[in-house]
């Protein structure tokens, strides 16, 4: 539905030229919901600009439904823009127009009827919840209803693609859950194909089937949602996954972390499993079969997808030989170890 | 107050009104486009024309830099032209719209930069064609900034009307002029200023209300 072949975008030229996007391909089929995660400055609101040709990329071709975006003149580009709708993450809602109006606009630009707009605009207020407030001003909502309008005012054109700017990032916890239901709702009654980027890893666990990450204007890791964050392949992925888990090691641990084993020193190890990994007594067997003892000092299990995605920070207690045979055995399952460094016995 | 006095502040108070009615008229209607023209073709704006842009800057700032007593006598032959006299309310008139209209295109291209550029984008995102973005986007939702742009204008024409009489124009300045300070009486003098406080005063409420009634920020 969407494709994107080598699309670079720089800005400025000569010395002081800028490479905001560059080479990026990225397919979205019909239907589903691809997410780009970045921090900020990596070039996301870039690349999502460039789909509907807001920022026109300075190389490469943009398709959205079988049309070649970046060969169209000014008026077909409008026309085709009617296939896309858009969210932002400030609404960009217009304050001297009514819900009613602001829904409307789309398709008073596409010089529709009245009746026609009628027509289409109360469905559109009932979906989104908000056929109550049809008279009322943007100033008078809540940030999560002001979503809400944008949406059904991007969906007014029935696009067949819906382009998410940080659509939840100005939003509470509370609201940013609601507004990605709904979402997830229109992908599934409307078939709707949506691209959205964002910073936020629960964005993309909680509605994404696919996602992205985008860093200094490089697509650097693409998967499925539920390999994402069981087994991210990059290190920033992992940086992601590990910010959103939570699971960085408590201060006082840190501070007793070696760089180097040392004679009276004990591994501590981040361990990362997922899938059948995740139902293996593990530690008893490491207990067992080592005789080492596990101290776990942090765990967590999530849900993604359906996936189960177990994390776990422990300190290995045995000797040195014991202790790598048993991260040997750990290796050697479906699992991800990371050692994260030595403390001091304290026996 | 004898009723002479009376009539003389009633008839220069609707010559200033008069006045200051049709240039200001005239100055929202030449003005708020020529504002408009100066916004959208700013650099990286939806019409773009840096050349264009910086033409009607110049010409613009021109304008706006000359001297309104100056500005008055050196049109003459161009009032002339228009109203067929060089002196009188309607030679008056020209003038103060002149001097208006630069004045109006600057207030309404600050009020166009107030529009959140958001706005702008989601409306191409949408589709929309230069102009439906400047009739439906734009505009509307500068609105409350054009009218408090238009009653400046106004409140500085009622000022800049005073040195009417330059011209023959009349109007409550000039009756303050030559009632007032040439013939030495202080009476005409305070009721000319107080119908101008009341007057400005009025415009601005008025303004005031029509913003708050027209903005939904």
């Amino acid at each position: 539905m969407i494709t994107l072949e080598r699309v670079s975008k720089t800005y400025g030229s000569g010395g002081r030229a800028v490479q905001a996007l560059e080479d990026i391909d990225l397919t979205v089929p019909k239907g589903t919901i691809h997410g780009v995660i970045g921090l900020s400055g990596a070039g996301k609101s870039t690349l999502i600009r460039c789909v509907n040709l807001l920022e026109r990329p300075s190389a490469g071709r943009v398709f959205v439904d079988g049309q070649e975006l970046t060969a169209l003149n000014p008026a077909q580009l409008r026309q085709a823009r009617h296939q896309c709708g858009m969210i932002f993450q400030h609404f960009n809602l217009l304050t001297n127009r009514s819900v009613y109006d602001n829904v409307a606009l789309p398709l008073e630009l596409m010089r529709e009827s009245r009746g026609a707009i009628r027509e289409r605009v109360m469905p559109l207020l009932e979906l989104t919840g908000l056929a109550d407030k049809a008279r009322q001003y943007p100033a008078e909502l809540s940030g999560g209803q002001k979503q809400r309008v944008a949406i059904a005012r991007a969906l007014a054109s029935r696009p067949k693609v819906l382009l998410c700017d940080e659509a939840t990032s100005a939003l509470d916890p509370q609201t940013t859950t609601s507004i990605l239901s709904l979402l997830q709702e229109i992908n599934q009654q409307l078939g709707l194909t949506i691209l959205l980027i964002t910073h936020e890893m629960e964005v993309v666990k909680s509605i994404c089937h696919r996602v992205g990450l985008i860093s200094d204007g490089r697509l650097v890791e693409e998967a499925d949602v539920g390999d994402f964050f069981t087994a991210p392949a990059t290190r920033l992925g992992r940086e992601f996954l590990n910010d959103f888990l939570e699971l960085e090691p408590p201060q006082a641990l840190v501070e007793r972390l070696e760089a180097e084993a040392g004679a009276h020193t004990h591994p501590v190890v981040r361990l990362t499993f997922s899938g059948d990994s995740v139902s293996t007594p593990l530690i008893s067997r490491l207990a067992r079969e080592h005789g080492i003892d596990v101290s776990i000092l942090q765990a967590k299990v999530e849900s993604i997808q359906g996936r189960t995605l177990g994390l776990m920070i422990a300190e290995l207690m045995g000797s040195a030989e014991q202790t790598r045979q048993a991260l040997a055995t750990l290796e050697s399952f479906d699992l991800h170890v990371e050692v994260l460094g030595h403390v001091q016995r304290t026996d | 107050m004898s009723s002479a006095l009376i009539d003389l502040v009633w008839q220069s108070t609707l010559e200033t009104l008069y006045m200051v009615a049709v240039s200001s008229l005239i100055a929202a209607l030449l003005g708020v486009p020529l504002g408009v023209l100066l916004y959208v073709t700013r650099p990286r704006q939806i019409l773009a024309q840096p050349v264009i842009n910086g033409l009607l800057g110049v010409i613009t700032n021109v304008g706006r830099s000359i001297p309104f007593i100056i500005l008055l006598v050196a049109i003459i032959p161009f009032t002339r032209m228009i109203v067929g006299s060089s002196i009188g309310t309607n030679a008056a008139a020209v003038p103060l719209t002149i001097a208006a209209i630069p004045f109006v295109a600057r207030l309404v291209e600050g009020a166009l930069n107030e529009v959140s550029p958001g706005l702008v984008e989601a409306a191409q995102s949408m589709g929309a064609t230069p102009m439906q973005i400047i009739l439906k986007v734009l505009l509307p939702e500068a609105r409350g900034g054009i009218i408090n742009g238009l009653t400046i204008t106004v409140v500085a024409l009622v000022s800049y009307s005073a040195m009417a009489g330059a011209v023959g124009g009349g109007g409550l300045g000039d009756l303050g002029i030559r009632y007032g300070y040439n013939r030495f009486n202080p009476t005409v003098m305070l009721i000319t200023v107080v119908v101008l406080v009341v007057m400005v005063q009025l415009f601005q409420s008025l303004g005031d209300y029509l913003v708050r009634k027209s903005d939904h920020k």
